[in-house]
């Protein structure tokens, strides 16, 4: 099918065919939860059930926000740094002296997705790591509050970093030039990049649930193996291996690195968000998606690959 | 065209505030009652307390829901009277007037009379935020009169770090609202008051709140 003719401007024929994949991915995994619940109906499935419901809810928000006009893209990426800052900042300590700061820390996110919007990588790439990181301590000098200033700062400005700048780069995958990636434009990257990241974190969490035994990193997160990483990681680099040519302007051996990449990173971003949780005592990051838990719970494993995979794709073909 | 503007202002203004900007963990929101009359009491910290508790309702029960609201505050000048006893519909109370209990509740009296659900902070004021100031008795005064009343508990939580009093600017925070189970009249003013206060701070027990200080 010519270009032309293709009715959603912003989806290429590979990329609506991958976005029809997913959903066929879901009603495989509605039917299997239907199935085991069939077989072992003793057992409660209410949170897998859940699990599935929210995949298919989350799924279907983003694929709308990838159908609409790129402002609406954005906008839909915006509103996940927001929801994932503002949880970040209900579950840690912050001080009454920082209200403003904070309200600061908020205003990062329509700035950095308007950089984004206007493709001003350089502003894009320096906006938080560089200005922002030195106005917040700025501002809190000026309320002139010294008793945990440190703490503040720190906790401030790496919630900022995982929760804006990092995801942000998922939304840059939308205005890279397209003409670099005809046959899967910004969104066959967006697609990519997401679906191969949560595609991970559930074949991470099979691997385990079937093979796993020699817990991988048991002071972080008790549930973590071995077989579950490294059957995770090959899956996730085989899948890649052969969608990566089809979406991106990866090829050859390029797709197989960027989904070890993603394998690895991901994981990585997912005990990072774990000891943050730890470290504060609490189970979940929050209440938002049903069997998940909060929003930071279903983006953590995203705040690491998302830049990994878009310097690495940036590198070789931008 | 009250009943309008009311609708508008919930629908338009408060929920997206309530439901975007912040956000709300909600436990129990079923134990909310459907009809009146029923006091709900909470701990207060922010002018935002009275607009959660009321977008918790369903909207076609908007107008039966009256915040008990201090006279000297929120009727001190004509458009803050017109806002508050139109848009929101508050029963406003003189708290420093003076004379019997009785009189000073007579709004509250006669609306749980026409079947109103009366939203109550019994702290009296919004107090330091985030933290749970002393139960002043007048919900007491209510329940005498009413002795089947239901009274529902709600803890509120993070909307004083959302909104203090005193500040004007709003900054997102994901918020809790936990519900509790009706709790009844106990034939004396001093149980009752007591088994309230244990139960708001039961519901505040179960929540697991970072530090702010």
């Amino acid at each position: 099918m010519n270009l032309e003719s293709w009715p959603i401007r912003h989806l290429t024929e590979h990329a609506a065919i991958a976005l029809a994949g997913l959903f066929g991915l879901l009603i495989v995994a509605s039917v299997l939860v239907k199935v085991l619940s069939l077989l072992h109906p003793a057992r409660d499935y209410t949170e897998l059930r859940q699990r599935v419901n929210s995949w298919w809810l989350m799924v279907a928000i983003f694929s709308v926000a990838l159908m609409a006009p790129s402002t609406i893209s954005l906008l839909f990426f915006g509103l996940i740094s927001f929801l994932a800052l503002k949880e970040y900042l209900t579950i840690i300590p912050t001080r009454r002296a920082d209200r403003r700061v904070l309200f600061w820390a908020y205003l990062a996110i329509p700035f950095q997705y308007y950089w984004v919007s206007q493709a001003w990588f350089g502003m894009f790439i320096i906006f938080i790591p560089v200005y922002m990181f030195l106005l917040i301590p700025l501002r809190m000098i000026l309320i002139g509050e010294t008793d945990g200033f440190l703490k503040a700062v720190g906790t401030l400005h790496w919630g900022l970093m995982i929760t804006v700048f990092s995801l942000s780069h998922l939304a840059f995958l939308l205005v890279l030039p397209v003409e670099r990636n005809p046959i899967g434009g910004g969104a066959g990257l967006v697609l990519f990049a997401m679906f191969l990241t949560q595609f991970n974190d559930v074949m991470q969490f099979v691997w385990g649930k079937l093979f796993g035994h020699h817990k991988i990193i048991p002071q972080v997160s008790p549930k973590k193996t071995w077989a579950g990483f490294v059957g995770g990681v090959m899956t996730t680099t085989m899948l890649a291996g052969f969608v990566g040519p089809w979406l991106t302007p990866l090829v050859g051996w390029e797709s197989w690195f960027a989904g070890l990449l993603i394998g690895i990173a991901g994981f990585i971003g997912d005990v990072t968000i774990s000891a943050v949780k730890r470290d504060l005592g609490i189970k979940d990051s929050g209440n938002l998606i049903p069997g998940h838990g909060g929003i930071l719970d279903r983006v953590d494993s995203l705040t690491y690959t998302a830049p990994l995979f878009f310097h690495y794709l940036y590198y070789l073909h931008y | 065209m009250n009943h309008f503007l009311r609708g508008c202002f919930f629908q338009v203004i408060v929920k997206p505030i309530v439901w975007l900007i912040l956000g709300l963990n909600i436990r129990h929101r079923e134990r909310l009652p459907s009809q009146g009359p029923a006091i709900i009491v909470a701990n207060h910290n922010s002018h935002l307390d009275t607009m959660v508790l009321m977008t918790l309702f369903p909207s076609t029960l908007l107008s039966k829901i009256r915040p008990v609201a201090a006279a000297d505050y929120f009727m001190r000048n004509r458009f803050l009277a017109w806002f508050s006893s139109r848009i929101i519909g508050i029963v406003p109370i003189r708290r420093n007037a003076g004379g019997d209990v009785s009189q000073v509740l007579a709004g509250a009296l006669a609306a749980l009379e026409q079947g109103d659900i009366l939203l109550l902070f019994p702290e009296g004021s919004r107090g330091e935020p985030e933290r749970l100031g002393r139960f002043k008795s007048g919900v007491a005064h209510l329940v005498t009169c009413y002795p089947e009343l239901p009274i529902i508990p709600v803890f509120l939580h993070g909307l004083g770090k959302a909104l203090p009093k005193g500040e004007a600017l709003l900054v997102p925070f994901f918020c809790d609202v936990f519900v509790g189970e009706p709790y009844y009249w106990t034939g004396d003013r001093k149980t009752f008051m007591q088994g309230l206060t244990d139960k708001i701070n039961a519901l505040a027990a179960q929540g697991q709140f970072s530090t702010w200080t």
